[in-house]
């Protein structure tokens, strides 16, 4: 794994381009389905493409140091436009695809963005929106012209009439797209990813050509990947995770990266590649795994027999056959039955039955859920990274897998925690700095070029990194006890029936806790129970929905109690909300995480409620429908108390 | 989002002439007259029993009216005849959906294929020689209106799976693809849900917009047919009352009577 450090280093991704195309010409790069078929471009296609795409950029006036935004769901022309900015010496910005056009414009703004790249009609339609106002995006390219026929508006070009243009100025200046790769310098920044801005307005973290590179070929020689790989890119390429696993890495290890058809299909997609390496936030294995266990229920008995027996034999023996462990014969020769009758197929019906290593991060994975995946015999790991750390920090390696920690620091990163409890990271895959804000990069990248990453974690006795809590969200109760809101919303999100949770402590003589139920897992419990619902909020407020979490919580309560450090903020009262939390009404960052100032300000009527002991609440709430319309929705919620347990001592 | 403006010829493709239609002794069309010109959206209105449904059932062919005259590309005929109407580009849908239950929506496209299929049902049974060439050309077809239609992800679910709403669209998929130069749709919004409505309504818009298909409407949604058409037929008991644009057509004294009941 030295050797391939060693041998990218001075390495940009235009001339990893060059080289994949020379060495594998004929492997597929990528994959896309369209019209049902899988369509494929080697990596000599892609290389060729690239140029022609680099040509036509520069015959419209595309020069060095220009950003080119990229808007729209993964396809391989989108990552090849990637390469072509990148080989004249531009910086590609890819932006999240149903992002409002508020984030969007200002994300343009802030770029100064004169060139884009976008998918289709609807992210040109934003575009030209937003050109209307400012002096912004002067060209745009549009890969699928579907509905694009009849528009008129300047500068706006299809891209395989930008092919043509690159074809011609490709013929006209011999040599002008190699000159412009071998002028291209490793510390010149190769990417802005925009963060999805938790805090605040959202940042451009520039990223090197070095940083990312070596970021992709640390992960690569860590888990020993190769050009046999199969990836599924299917997470916005705007996402660092994306950008990492889809991008540096199959660039550097030659992967296959297949682009779903639609953003419905990907699930469908995922089954036909089945790949061979993949990533996933928690919340699509935890979404496979309701899939899973709603079918199963609806399946005759013997099948679920059969499931039930054999995930008994899994759970007793299953992660210690796949880390290679002893295990008694018995047991090992049930598995190997219970691998041709349920595992099997059962990760063919997920797409995972080729995995050799699987990964999740970006927030934290239930025990029971990991474990699930890992004991029918998928390599489940986890990793930690950031955006401003080209994803890169911490791994798991094989054999040292565990639900509760991150791994240990990736290789050539230098992994620390502060004074304040705060991880903080050194490596060569750190960001450059937030684009046009000095003051900002300040407050992260400290004198030494550690980075401060915010969140607060701990090294346990193997050196494996454990993540609490953001620094900033650790709380104390009034009576003194630690809080910290992450830490035991994660655990009430580990229950089926519960798919947010957002909880108040800091300052408050208790914990209280706001739910939202997941729709799929509580709706069948209801249909089960013969119990009728309307939609969403009829079900949240039924009183037998509450037993259902009130109980939840209790078990939480319970394990909460165990710990010695967190056994004071045990769950007081909680309400489960009318409406489900949604990034369009700024309840939720883009990544799905909760702004808990934000709601807290937003639903303080409900919040006071609780802190007050009334047991209804009447509330209005506005919220935004996809098409950007706005609507109220009014309801009276109940609120309900938890039970709680006595602190128990350690060791009793 | 109305295309108006879009009527650059006046061609007219279909012209029906004094069409009467009865059955024993209810008449349902009397003596109806109206013309299609190209690229328009045609509505067709009226309250329950105004003979819409029969009237779409004339055009192509399903009825034979006992008077009148069609004339149908420059040709003057008594009636049409289903097949002609078909293999001459006349595709529909129906009031209540018709589709093929238990099989997938592809096969389901694929069906409305059928006309442009060139060999015979023994060379299909048999799937030999230029029939997989074939196959593959109309299996493609079909594919471009899974696309269009935005339903790639039930290509391969049984018709009877899905919700109301995404067999509609199946529907109006497989009288797409037989490529045909006039649409009949058959109250395609029929007890949809609003958002099922707006979908349908901007393929409705898309099918006459970017493939230039002329479209045939009934539709009872006042809202829908103002947004969408270019012209409107107004039809009660069998007579037309009213023809033309939707705004016209709107306030005319005996639309609204025969609506509303009232003056």
């Amino acid at each position: 794994m030295k050797a391939l450090l060693e041998e990218t280093k001075n390495q940009v991704f235009p001339s990893l381009l060059l080289e994949q195309a020379q060495v594998r010409g004929n492997k597929p790069a990528f994959r896309l389905k369209e019209f049902g078929i899988w369509q494929t471009w080697t990596w000599a296609e892609i290389a060729q493409e690239v140029r022609l795409l680099a040509c036509g950029l520069a015959s419209l006036g595309y020069q060095r140091g220009m950003n080119l935004a990229i808007i729209g769901n993964n396809h391989p022309r989108l990552y090849g436009a990637m390469l072509a900015a990148q080989s004249l010496g531009g910086v590609p910005v890819p932006l999240y695809q149903d992002a409002p056009v508020v984030d969007i414009a200002y994300a343009l703004q802030n770029a100064d963005i004169q060139f884009a790249l976008a998918e289709d009609q609807e992210q040109v339609d934003k575009l030209l929106d937003i050109r209307r106002d400012n002096e912004l995006v002067g060209t745009i390219i549009y890969e699928d012209p579907k509905g694009l026929q009849d528009y008129r508006d300047a500068g706006l070009h299809a891209y395989d009439h930008l092919l043509q243009l690159g074809c011609d100025y490709d013929q006209a200046h011999p040599g002008f797209f190699e000159d412009q790769i071998a002028a291209c310098q490793p510390d010149d920044i190769s990417i802005m990813l925009y963060t999805s801005g938790t805090t605040g307005r959202p940042k451009g973290v520039c990223l090197s050509h070095r940083a990312m590179v070596s970021a992709g070929a640390g992960g690569v020689g860590f888990d020993n990947l190769t050009d046999k790989e199969n990836v599924l890119s299917y997470l916005p390429m705007a996402w660092a995770g994306d950008h990492f696993f889809s991008y540096a890495q199959a660039l550097v290890g030659g992967f296959t990266v297949n682009c779903p058809e639609s953003p419905d299909t990907v699930m469908l997609d995922l089954r036909e590649i089945a790949p061979t390496y993949y990533f996933a936030p928690p919340r699509i294995f935890e979404g496979m795994l309701t899939t899973v266990m709603i079918r199963m229920e609806d399946a005759s008995w013997i099948k679920r027999k059969m499931f039930h027996y054999f995930m008994a034999v899994a759970k007793r023996a299953g992660i210690d056959i796949l880390d290679g462990k002893p295990a008694p014969l018995l047991d090992r020769i049930q598995y190997a039955i219970g691998r041709i009758v349920v595992f099997g197929p059962l990760k063919d019906v997920l797409g995972l039955s080729r995995i050799r290593v699987a990964y999740t991060a970006g927030a934290a994975i239930g025990p029971d859920l990991f474990r699930f995946y890992r004991s029918i015999g998928v390599n489940l790991k986890q990793f930690y990274g950031a955006t401003e750390t080209c994803a890169y920090v911490c791994m798991q390696p094989d054999g040292e897998v565990r639900s509760n920690s991150v791994g240990v620091p990736a290789p050539g990163v230098e992994v620390k925690i502060s004074e304040r409890g705060e991880v903080i990271v050194r490596s060569v895959s750190m960001l450059r700095e937030y684009y046009k804000n000095s003051e900002a990069t300040a407050e992260v990248l400290d004198e030494d070029g550690y980075f401060h990453t915010g969140d607060a974690g701990v090294f346990d006795a193997d050196g494996h990194l454990q993540i609490i809590d953001r620094v900033a969200d650790l709380g104390r109760t009034r009576s003194g006890d630690l809080f910290a809101p992450n830490y035991i919303e994660n655990k009430l999100k580990f229950f089926s029936y519960i798919k947010e949770a957002v909880t108040f402590g800091d300052g408050l003589d208790h914990i209280y806790a706001f739910v939202n139920i997941d729709m799929e897992a509580v709706g069948n419990w209801a249909e089960r129970r013969g119990l009728p619902y309307s939609g969403y909020t009829d079900l949240a407020g039924k009183p037998q929905v509450y037993e259902l979490i009130a109980e939840c919580l209790a078990q939480a309560n319970q394990d909460l109690s165990r710990e010695t450090t967190m056994a004071g903020a045990q769950i007081k009262r909680f309400l489960i909300l009318h409406k489900e939390l949604d990034p369009d009404d700024g309840e939720l960052t883009r990544t799905r995480k909760v702004r808990r100032r934000f709601i807290a300000e937003k639903y303080k009527v409900l919040l006071d409620a609780l802190i007050q002991g009334k047991d209804a609440q009447y509330v209005e709430t506005q919220v935004v429908f996809e098409d950007g319309r706005e609507g109220m929705v009014a309801a009276t919620l109940q609120l309900a108390d938890v039970k709680t347990f006595p602190v128990l001592k350690e060791a009793a | 989002m109305s295309g108006s403006s879009k009527l650059d010829t006046d061609e007219v493709i279909l012209d029906m002439r004094n069409i009467s239609l009865s059955f024993g002794g209810v008449k349902s069309l009397i003596d109806v007259s109206f013309d299609l010109k190209k690229h328009e959206v045609r509505a067709i209105i009226g309250p329950n029993g105004a003979g819409k449904s029969s009237m779409i059932n004339v055009i192509n062919g399903i009825y034979r009216p006992q008077k009148g005259e069609i004339i149908y590309h420059g040709k003057s005929r008594k009636s049409m005849h289903p097949y002609y109407a078909a293999s001459t580009g006349i595709a529909r849908t129906f009031q209540n959906i018709a589709l093929f239950r238990g099989m997938s929506v592809l096969d389901n496209i694929m069906t409305g294929r059928n006309l442009k299929m060139s060999s015979s049902m023994l060379m299909q049974a048999l799937y030999w020689g230029p029939v997989q060439k074939n196959e593959a050309k109309h299996r493609r077809k079909a594919e471009e209106i899974i696309d269009f239609l935005e339903i790639q992800h039930i290509r391969k679910t049984p018709v009877n799976r899905l919700a109301y709403g995404l067999q509609k669209r199946v529907e109006l998929g497989r009288a797409l693809a037989a490529e045909p130069e006039i649409l009949l749709l058959d109250e395609p919004m029929a007890g949809m849900n609003v958002e099922e409505k707006q979908d349908m309504c901007r393929f409705i818009l898309d099918v006459n917009d970017q493939l230039g298909t002329t479209i045939v409407l009934i539709e009872h949604d006042m809202s829908i047919v103002m947004e969408l058409s270019d012209r409107v037929l107004v039809l009660d008991h069998g007579s037309k009352i009213a023809d033309g644009g939707p705004v016209e057509v709107r306030n005319d004294p005996q639309v609204i009577k025969a609506y509303l009941g009232s003056n």
